[in-house]
């Protein structure tokens, strides 16, 4: 077993249980680092949080925050809620309703000498662009002040590190956009690492340096939104991180002494890893991005470019994307490409059109060959 | 008009929202947010004195505090009186017949504070105690206040459970509403009328505030 080295700042946590949520996570949070945990609904995000926070006490395993234990099943610690240094953010925000935005926020400063929570919980709340709205109740804000003070009571317990559980689910969209913007703004200036929970995968590559995506309580893949989303671990993180295109291969040798796959009678051009040994049955996957319209007037260009032939046989138009469903023959299911819609104007593209595209080598991502259904059931 | 009894009724009302107070919040809190074993029968046995005839209750109450009984025997070892027939008996079974008066408006007040809330004032350091008393407390205030007026007001009228438990012994066990009835078998409709009505204000006065403060707080000002 290896040891969490004790003086490394930040938070580690290592959980593992059975029942009443399955739970075999492992996460690692650098001080000024915020990394997303996604995943759907059920998927045990917020158990999570809950354990680091001391709201759920997970039958095994390990959190350490810094230099404290908070909680360590073997050697007997879980501390109290109240003797760890958290900053949780609800998803329903929870602040206390009969109290002041002030009183909110100087309620979590029982640490502070009583002069100075007035003066800090009005500089906090300066700080989450509030000013002027200190005696105000809960129920007299809007849901975006809302989640503003419950930011605000996070800080205001000078926390170890600081936990947000959905924290935009709860406003609209336009409210939500400005307050990415703040959030993104105010992650700069803190030193702590940042839990952001959410089930979105934009607002996880929006605001956080790195992702883990969770599927029944497991951590499956961590990484940067991007590396997670280009080159997911296997095609259950395909799936969970909305990669469409995910399809069944063999290693074949082609020529010249290269690797490539054997898809449906067709020769693809793509980096093999070196683990893979020509034969195997893999999967592989390619981002929408990388699935290029073929230009009529440009010779392929040899190697790294795998053309593929289809009809379009969805078109869904959304603002200045359009997101187009190519049927290809042999395939069971559809291989999907995003065009600009100026593009897909210019071009007559609808449902129906022939197209050529091209899977760009580079883009082209092979993992390990695993039955979609031995991943969702256990 | 009998003062004595107007006084010992309200002194009989006093202390058992006073006893009540501290065992309803307790029990209460509990039912709202805890979960064990034979919970169901425990709700059952506390809801018992709503249904039971008081005549019942009553019955049974004298039984237990009989010369008898241990509770009975016990009492009498450490003050030299007996439980039946007295004020001291006379309290005990206003506590027993108020609890449901006392736990429910109590229950339902601490069960509409989200769990959440209590987890943040957790997650923000405080206390348990503090917890309790600037979270929860003022929460559930409106709750609290509602079950402390309909205790009062309920063992001012209460007479069933009185009549079997204490009998009518001026100055100990005779309370306004017995002194009522009393009144009336004398054929004094007037003394009666005067204690009714000073009986039926107190009511109306105990149900207007316990309807006015059930309005949630933390809601905004009208």
């Amino acid at each position: 077993m290896t040891a969490v080295p004790e003086a490394h700042a930040g938070l580690h946590l290592r959980v593992a249980q059975h029942a009443p949520i399955p739970l075999d996570a492992q996460i690692d949070c650098a001080p000024g680092e915020t990394l997303a945990l996604v995943g759907p609904s059920g998927s045990g995000k917020s158990t999570i949080l809950r354990c680091i926070a001391g709201l759920h006490r997970a039958r095994e395993g390990r959190i350490v925050c810094g230099a404290d234990t908070w909680f360590d099943a073997a050697a007997g610690i879980d501390r109290t809620p109240q003797a760890r240094s958290t900053g949780l953010v609800f998803q329903s925000y929870a602040l206390f309703p009969h109290l002041t935005a002030l009183g909110n926020v100087t309620a979590a400063m029982s640490h502070r000498p009583p002069a100075e929570r007035d003066r800090r919980g009005r500089e906090l709340l300066h700080r989450v662009h509030l000013e002027g709205l200190e005696a105000r109740r809960p129920a007299e804000l809007s849901g975006g002040q809302q989640q503003r003070v419950a930011v605000a009571r996070a800080l205001a317990r000078d926390p170890q590190v600081l936990l947000l559980d959905e924290p935009f689910s709860a406003v609209d969209q336009v409210t939500r956009q400005k307050l990415y913007r703040e959030l993104s703004e105010l992650r700069r200036t803190l030193a702590l690492p940042i839990v952001l929970v959410t089930h979105d995968l934009d607002e996880a590559a929006m605001l956080a340096d790195r992702m883990s995506i969770l599927h029944r309580g497991r951590t499956l893949q961590t990484g940067t939104p991007r590396e997670v989303r280009t080159r997911p671990a296997d095609p259950l993180v395909a799936s969970l991180v909305d990669v469409r295109n995910v399809f069944d291969a063999r290693v074949v040798a082609l020529a010249g002494g290269v690797r490539g796959l054997g898809w449906q009678g067709r020769l693809l051009e793509a980096t093999v890893p070196s683990h893979f040994a020509t034969g195997d049955r893999v999967a592989w996957c390619i981002p929408m991005a990388g699935v290029r319209l073929k230009r009529r007037d440009r010779a392929v260009e040899p190697g790294r470019e795998n053309p593929v032939d289809g009809q379009v046989s969805e078109c869904v138009t959304l603002g200045e994307d359009t997101t187009l469903a190519l049927r290809v023959d042999g395939l069971p299911s559809p291989l999907w490409l995003r065009l600009s819609t100026h593009i897909a104007e210019r071009d007559e593209i609808r449902v129906g059109t022939a197209l050529h595209v091209c899977l760009l080598a580079e883009a082209l991502h092979v993992m390990p060959w695993r039955d979609a259904a031995e991943g969702t059931d256990p | 008009m009998d003062g004595t009894a107007l006084v010992l009724s309200l002194q009989l009302a006093a202390a058992t929202v006073v006893l009540l107070l501290p065992v309803g919040i307790v029990v209460a809190r509990a039912r709202a947010w805890r979960r064990f074993t034979g919970r169901r029968w425990v709700e059952a046995a506390l809801a018992l004195p709503l249904v039971l005839p008081p005549t019942v209750l009553g019955f049974y109450l004298l039984v237990a505090f009989g010369a008898g009984s241990p509770l009975g025997q016990a009492f009498e070892a450490l003050t030299g009186s007996t439980l039946a027939f007295s004020f001291a008996g006379l309290l005990v079974a206003s506590l027993v017949v108020n609890l449901p008066f006392a736990i429910q408006p109590m229950q339902r007040a601490f069960e509409a504070i989200p769990d959440d809330v209590r987890a943040a004032a957790a997650c923000c350091g405080m206390s348990p105690w503090r917890i309790f008393t600037k979270i929860e407390l003022p929460l559930a205030w409106s709750g609290v206040l509602s079950a402390m007026v309909l205790t009062f007001a309920h063992t001012l009228g209460e007479f069933g459970v009185v009549l079997m438990v204490g009998g009518s012994i001026p100055g100990e066990t005779k309370t306004i509403s017995i002194a009522i009835y009393d009144r009336m078998q004398a054929f004094d409709a007037s003394g009666a009328a005067t204690m009714a009505a000073v009986l039926l204000a107190c009511s109306l006065v105990a149900i207007a505030i316990a309807y006015s403060t059930s309005r949630p707080r933390g809601r905004a000002a009208a």
